[in-house]
């Protein structure tokens, strides 16, 4: 530990503050640490990361206890921050995996033709639908690449250079091929279902697709807005490849040690075990911030990589803040639903219908056979029950990254919906989580013969974990659902989607500020830009 | 007739694309997997092991033959012990490379010397020419007698120090030792063509077989994956290690001087650290001399590392995807002065997007004055059929040279340490 490591209480004052060691702190704090900010950055937990950490739960296995892979990172972060210097090392996913209930499954890799070949084994139509899909939606993406890259353009303000920014949009969206912006529109407001059904007919290529538009929120795949979400999970890029997913070496928790190494190679000090109680104002600026344990940490800047329920009611007193705002954020959705049911396993899973091959377990492994498996998982969840048969999202990351298990041990990361956050009747988690792992289980036993007789260690994460260890409220893994209503201008409020708050030198930079939640760094790079902006106009 | 090298059988029974390339005359897989990436990424996150059976190798014995290779190689042998090996060239009278290989001392009247292309006219030419050497040199074709299973990434030393010998931690880079996998007698160095931690066994032909399975058989808990010729030559652009063919041509093959070259334009002047000991008159030796004292190196091989969001910018404000070059591209592009139309300062030889490195990546020969790390350049690309320029930086190779490439002792993967 550096002498700056262990007396950040003493030097201050701090030129930036960030509260939250998650990933889009540590990249805010890099950013600004870069730009010649003396930077502190607060983590109350004793590691960093956030909700992208890996434990070892067990000796030689690695859990990825929250998030557990990536695609979002954008690429300016990887760059601007030479993350490949400090480790960044993102393991492509070769192929999917969607086992059917027949014993069957839809096995993708990485070659055009033998997918075209293995879809056309279940339907010779959805072959050529599946390359115009592809096709289109990459069109979609790639169209919004520098919309995600960018603040929102400041609808409220009338000065020339925010009228400019806006004519700048338009113009983006104007020059947009008609067939481009009709299907962005079509999946901005419509259903997963919908887009979907117009290409396919094959249950299972549906039910996989359409469960990328459920991730992490209250939606069914017939919902409207699950087309926006699985918009969303296709923005991502791997080597240019839009849509694309890894996982990272180590775990996710391996891509947060490698942004805790870059932001502290350029100058940032990251303090562990300091939980931030409150933003300090004075004459409705910010001044620092106190700890829970009484440590005034005086700073000319203060940025909240919370979410933007403890960023605006919880650090600051909302009595300060305008009533609008306050009410606009006691109407912002969290209603978290997803879990976690990670396992550490004596071997690999098998599959009688594809042998003993392992090169299907390469990349995620779906359990979401139809869109109606999906959309009846969320039936139950609508009630505010967990699903009876829940789709699962697998991955059993030891078989790309041999670092995360004991050599021939595996772990097995289950993301888990529906669980809602809230159970109807008073149920209590305390009491529903293992009943739930349970569900989970006996799904993976009933694609995966035997499977029970591998399970060497079960954690079980709900909804109130992911809140009380991660600090997501309501377990929302977004910091905040997907919505129309949630993004963009209204991330996480009218008026104060750039970052900035109603008090000034108090940012916001988590990812219920634009773009969005996943692990993309996008709000932590935007908002060091707002941040230095605002310091160079007030230097004299 | 195409000939199979040693590892035949178990190569073809791990092809799965049925993708072949010639090599040497011997067929060789170009991809085992669909995804020529993956075995790429195998060799970086865990081990790989690819068949690097066709290299020519010469058997150099005698008394004679230390003073021999002295006298034929660039590199001083004298420097390499028994249990050594060296990476090392050979220049004409005029200082051009003519090739490049790894010389094996297995002891003190004893070398193994590989080479891509046949050289045993020249070898035996030499030695006839040099008095000293008259009868005390023997010099044999070896390449058919011997199978060589690179085997590469972070996990190499978990699987052969498993299976062969626990001391080969031990072993320094271009160390080589005697071990026995299975019943087979083999030679194991710490050596290598990706930049990575990693050895190769040399094994009897006859023992290639056993010497796979037992290593496959033992890499499989590690994550082991064959790999093909796409994957060695991204992970060798970006260890920075020459192909000849590609970034060098052979010197008595080239058809004029600007296709030769001199170990100074290669970026291999660390190799003639002796150059100034005037005990030993290798070949080329004088002309090098006066091409260091009078400065006058035309080129210096160099790396570039792409902007690659500056890359990706150009495409996507044309209204294109960006296209990467996941398989290595060998035809020359220039090389430009960073400033706007600056002239050109030399051209690339070898070009490929690095998973690794997250960007398109060149070796490139640069004029001296140019070749400086952190020089701003610039290559020529076509986006909607039109030529546009994309800034580069000039670095040093290797753009990518992890620790445990020579950490001694080599590391272990995480809960696999002692």
């Amino acid at each position: 530990m550096s002498a700056a490591g262990t007396d950040w209480r003493s030097t201050g004052p701090w030129d930036a503050v960030v509260v939250g060691g998650g990933h889009n702190g540590l990249v805010n704090g890099a950013y600004l640490a870069r730009a010649g900010l003396r930077t502190l950055i607060l983590e109350r937990r004793p590691v960093v990361g956030g909700a992208a950490i890996t434990e070892e739960l067990r000796p030689g296995f690695q859990f990825t206890t929250f998030s557990y892979a990536l695609s979002l990172v954008r690429p300016a972060v990887i760059h601007e921050l030479d993350l490949v210097r400090h480790g960044f090392q993102p393991l492509v996913m070769p192929s999917t995996f969607c086992p059917m209930e027949n014993g069957d499954a839809l096995v993708l890799g990485p070659d055009r033709g033998e997918n075209l070949t293995e879809i056309a084994r279940h339907s010779r139509r959805d072959a050529d639908a599946w390359l115009q899909y592809q096709h289109d939606l990459t069109m979609v993406s790639r169209a919004l690449q520098p919309i995600v890259d960018a603040a929102p353009p400041d609808l409220l303000d009338p000065s020339p250079e925010a009228r400019a920014e806006l004519a700048a949009l338009a113009r983006h969206l104007g020059g947009l091929e008609p067939k481009v912006l009709n299907d962005l529109v079509r999946l901005l407001t419509g259903s997963a279902a919908d887009f979907l059904d117009h290409y396919f007919e094959t249950e299972v290529l549906k039910g996989w697709l359409s469960a990328s538009g459920v991730i992490g929120s209250r939606l069914g795949p017939m919902s409207p807005g699950s087309g926006l979400v699985l918009l969303f999970m296709h923005l991502g890029q791997h080597d240019g490849d839009l849509g694309s997913w890894s996982f990272h070496k180590g775990g996710n928790g391996g891509f947060t040690q490698v942004l805790a190494r870059a932001a502290r190679a350029v100058g940032a000090v990251i303090a562990t075990g300091a939980e931030v109680a409150n933003v300090v104002t004075a004459g409705g600026r910010a001044t620092g911030v106190v700890l829970a344990d009484g440590t005034e940490v005086p700073a000319r800047v203060v940025v909240s990589a919370t979410d933007p329920r403890t960023t605006f009611t919880r650090l600051v007193d909302p009595g300060e803040l305008p009533a609008q705002l306050v009410s606009d954020l006691g109407r912002y959705r969290y209603q978290g639903v997803s879990s976690k049911v990670n396992f550490a396993l004596s071997g690999l899973p098998s599959f009688p219908g594809l042998g003993d091959g392992r090169d299907h377990w390469r990349g995620f492994t779906n359990i979401a056979p139809s869109i109606e498996y999906v959309e009846r998982a969320f039936d139950d969840a609508k009630y505010g029950w967990y699903s009876t048969r829940p789709f699962i999202d697998c991955a059993v990351q030891s078989v790309l990254d041999p670092d995360m298990a004991p050599p021939g041990r595996h772990v097995l990361s289950c993301f888990v919906q529906y669980t809602p956050y809230e159970l109807k009747g008073g149920a209590s988690w305390e009491t529903e989580r293992e009943p739930m792992a349970d569900r989970v289980q006996a799904t993976l036993a009933a694609f995966f013969p035997g499977f029970d007789d591998l399970v060497l260690q079960r954690e079980v994460v709900t909804p109130l974990d992911i809140e009380q260890v991660a600090g997501l409220p309501e377990g929302n893994i977004y910091h905040g659902e997907l919505l129309a209503s949630q993004l963009y201008w209204f991330r996480p409020a009218l008026g104060w989607a750039r970052y900035r708050t109603p008090i000034e030198g108090y940012y916001q930079c988590g990812s219920g500020t634009h773009p969005g939640g996943c692990i993309t760094g996008a709000p932590g790079r935007l908002a060091s830009h707002a941040v230095l902006a605002d310091l160079a106009l007030r230097r004299p | 007739m195409l000939r199979h090298t040693p590892f035949h059988s178990r190569v073809a029974a791990a092809n799965q694309t049925q993708l072949w390339s010639h090599w040497s005359g011997h067929l060789v897989v170009e991809q085992y997997q669909l995804s020529e990436r993956w075995e790429h990424a195998a060799v970086r996150n865990a081990v790989g092991i690819f068949d690097a059976s066709p290299l020519r190798k010469y058997r150099i014995t005698g008394p004679g033959a230390e003073g021999f290779l002295a006298r034929l190689l660039a590199r001083d042998i004298r420097r390499c012990a028994p249990g050594q090996a060296q990476y090392t060239i050979w220049c004409d009278d005029r200082g051009f490379v003519d090739e490049d290989g790894v010389v094996f001392r297995l002891g003190p009247e004893e070398f193994l010397l590989t080479a891509y292309d046949p050289n045993l006219a020249l070898l035996a030419g030499r030695a006839g020419a040099l008095p000293a050497a008259a009868g005390k040199v023997a010099i044999e074709e070896v390449t058919d007698e011997l199978g060589i299973l690179a085997v590469q990434g972070p996990r190499s030393l978990a699987v052969l120090a498993k299976l062969a010998d626990p001391e080969l931690a031990h072993l320094r880079p271009f160390e080589l030792t005697a071990a026995r996998i299975g019943s087979a007698e083999v030679t194991i160095s710490r050596t290598g063509f990706t930049g990575d931690l990693g050895y190769e066994v040399i094994c009897g032909a006859g023992d290639a077989p056993e010497v796979w399975d037992r290593v496959s058989e033992a890499g499989r808990p590690h994550g082991l994956v064959p790999f093909g010729q796409v994957a060695l030559l991204i992970a060798r652009i970006e260890a920075g290690l020459l192909l000849y063919r590609v970034d060098f041509q052979s010197a008595r093959r080239a058809e004029n001087d600007e296709q030769r070259s001199t170990p100074f334009e290669l970026g291999l002047g660390w190799m003639l650290a002796g150059i100034d000991d005037d005990s030993r008159p290798f070949v080329g030796r004088r002309a090098l001399l006066r091409e260091r004292d009078e400065g006058r190196s035309r080129w210096v091989m160099m790396g570039l590392a792409v902007d690659q969001l500056a890359y990706d910018e150009a495409h996507r404000a044309a209204g294109v995807s960006p296209p990467y070059a996941f398989h290595p591209v060998h035809t020359e592009a220039l090389v430009y002065d960073g400033a706007e139309n600056g002239d050109a300062v030399g051209f690339t030889c070898s070009f490929v997007y690095s998973p690794t490195l997250q960007r398109h990546i060149a070796l490139a020969r640069l004029t001296p004055g140019a070749a400086v790390p952190g020089r701003r350049v610039a290559l020529e690309f076509t986006v909607n059929h039109r030529y546009v320029r994309i800034g580069a930086t000039v670095a040093r190779n290797p753009l990518f040279d992890p620790p445990r490439r020579r950490a001694t002792p080599a590391p272990l993967p995480p809960g696999l340490a002692p």
